[in-house]
């Protein structure tokens, strides 16, 4: 059963230095609110799982946290480079990041295979590519048709975290809209947080949307307005003045760190978080 | 190309682009220039082109331009939205899309593309995002179609990095391959098409926009290009073409002002 936590506590449990894990979010329910409590907690030498790393990992990358990025397209999603990632891959600053590198398809088949608890995915991918000689999907032979496939190697986090709309009491989790591989991060994952927009007293049932049952959760934490600057469909749009913005406070390694230092490590919470941005907003118009 | 032609060379490239999509096309479309160049086709000529994005989102009929592959809206208005893993393993690899639309930072002679480095991997000089969607959408949608503006750092002689495959090296190759689709058919640019030579495979171009030159086209492309004998000239953008694409453009200044 989920425990219901707050999202510092779920964080000092559940991710430790040194783990392998996973924030995903396709380019919906980003979990940036675990991603900030992350760095405020310092952890350090994290594997870092997701599909498109955007601007949390950035944030991460360009804290120290991470000692490798496990990905397949790492960019500011319709703004352009993420320069703390390509600063930590092309310079090495602050520290340098070990990258192994797949294709989405490729991700996803180890997705879904940690979810299922395989060992591999298997998939007709990466052929002909110079991927192939960087990655670690290797080739498998098809024992029925003789067909040589890709196989790449299950995710299986230590930790996966993932936004979603809402959870109830008891800790089962909704989420829709874009649901990317959310199911499969926390189902592959040896444990999971899930932040939430808001816990109500039951959820009510909706067309098309992923319910994870509480028993499939390691902990639950509120969050709302925890994917901002992403958006949480049918509760806010994304921020899109944030993404643009990104690109220059995040060009430059003193103004990364001076934005990381006021408006992540100078507060306690997301609450803090938005109100300092807001403050921020305002000095800015004045 | 000069501003008295009253549209501009991207405009030029995307209606280029949106006129290759039919009616009914299933398009799996990347963000950016195809984007743009899906959408306007949708509501110009070709109503019933079903896009789909990696996201997820099958059927999108978006009301203005996403801002990214996973715009809320492209959810909001798609027929069914379904998991990543399901997308490309159900529907890219199980072989249901008509077109892939891919942009890059490189191109070759053979249409393959990078999206990965300039420079050398393990110390590049540039760190570009990566292949995402790009070597399954290249190698199994029954056709590719690659936008990308054309000068001598974007058609370059050797790539960098081949992130997806075009013809590989040339003839055969994605026979060898074992794909299952026919590979990039066209190369819509700000200055003409580029469609593959139907024996060399061999990126020539076919056609030119208004305005431009074929030895412009031959200037600004790292390889020595082929012109074809009949070298065609693209009808200039409608005034019908014009107006839609740039009520579609400004949805996207409007959002991000």
């Amino acid at each position: 059963m989920a425990e219901i936590v707050s999202l510092r506590e779920a964080v000092a449990e559940l991710v430790h230095d040194g783990d392998v894990a996973a924030l995903e979010g396709f380019t919906h329910l980003i979990p940036f609110a675990a991603g900030h409590e992350i760095v405020r907690q310092g952890r350090c030498d994290l594997t870092l799982i997701r599909m498109t790393p955007d601007l949390v990992y950035d944030q991460l990358i360009g804290m120290g946290c991470a000692r490798k990025l496990v990905f397949s397209w790492g960019g500011n999603p319709g703004v352009g480079s993420l320069h703390r990632f390509r600063d930590a891959v092309e310079h090495g600053w602050p520290a340098p990041l070990e990258v192994e590198e797949h294709s989405h398809a490729g991700m996803a088949a180890a997705w879904a295979a940690g979810a299922a608890n395989l060992p591999f995915g298997v998939l007709r991918g990466y052929t002909g590519t110079d991927l192939e000689r960087y990655t670690t999907a290797t080739t498998i032979t098809c024992p029925f048709t003789g067909e040589v496939l890709a196989a790449v190697r299950a995710h299986r986090p230590d930790v996966g975290i993932v936004h979603a709309q809402r959870a109830d009491l008891a800790g089962n989790v909704q989420l829709w809209g874009i649901v990317g591989v959310q199911k499969e991060v926390v189902l592959a994952s040896a444990r999971s947080i899930v932040t939430v927009e808001e816990v109500v007293d039951e959820l009510e049932p909706r067309p098309g949307a992923v319910v994870l049952p509480t028993w499939a959760v390691t902990a639950v934490a509120p969050a709302p307005r925890g994917a901002h600057p992403a958006y949480a469909h049918d509760y806010y749009d994304r921020d899109n003045d944030f993404y643009v913005a990104w690109d220059p406070i995040s060009r430059d390694r003193d103004t990364f760190r001076a934005w990381m230092e006021r408006h992540v490590l100078g507060t306690a919470d997301v609450d803090e978080y938005h109100r300092s941005l807001s403050a921020a907003k305002t000095e800015a118009a004045a | 190309m000069s501003a008295d032609l009253g549209y501009t060379a991207d405009e030029m490239m995307a209606v280029a682009a949106a006129r290759r999509l039919h009616d009914g096309t299933v398009c799996f479309v990347g963000i950016g220039l195809p984007s743009q160049a899906a959408n306007l086709a949708r509501r110009t000529h070709a109503p019933g082109c079903v896009l789909i994005y990696e996201s997820g989102t099958i059927g999108a009929k978006p009301t203005r331009l996403p801002l990214s592959i996973g715009d809320g809206e492209l959810a909001a208005t798609a027929d069914t939205v379904v998991s990543v893993p399901e997308i490309f393993a159900y529907w890219l690899q199980g072989g249901r899309i008509d077109v892939g639309f891919l942009g890059a930072a490189q191109i070759d002679r053979y249409g393959n593309l990078n999206s990965t480095v300039i420079g050398d991997y393990d110390r590049p000089k540039v760190r570009l995002p990566g292949a995402g969607g790009a070597p399954e959408i290249a190698a199994s949608c029954r056709e590719t179609f690659v936008m990308l503006r054309q000068s001598p750092r974007t058609f370059v002689e050797q790539l960098d990095f081949r992130s997806s495959v075009g013809y590989g090296d040339g003839p055969g190759t994605r026979e060898r391959l074992g794909f299952t689709g026919a590979g990039v058919t066209a190369v819509v640019t700000d200055l003409g098409i580029l469609e593959p030579d139907a024996q060399t495979k061999e990126l020539t171009l076919t056609h030119v926009h208004p305005g431009v030159t074929a030895d412009e086209a031959v200037a600004v492309t790292g390889w020595p290009l082929r012109v074809a004998a009949a070298l065609g000239t693209s009808e200039p953008p409608t005034s019908s073409e014009l107006e839609t694409l740039r009520a579609l453009t400004s949805t996207l200044a409007a959002v991000g002002s």
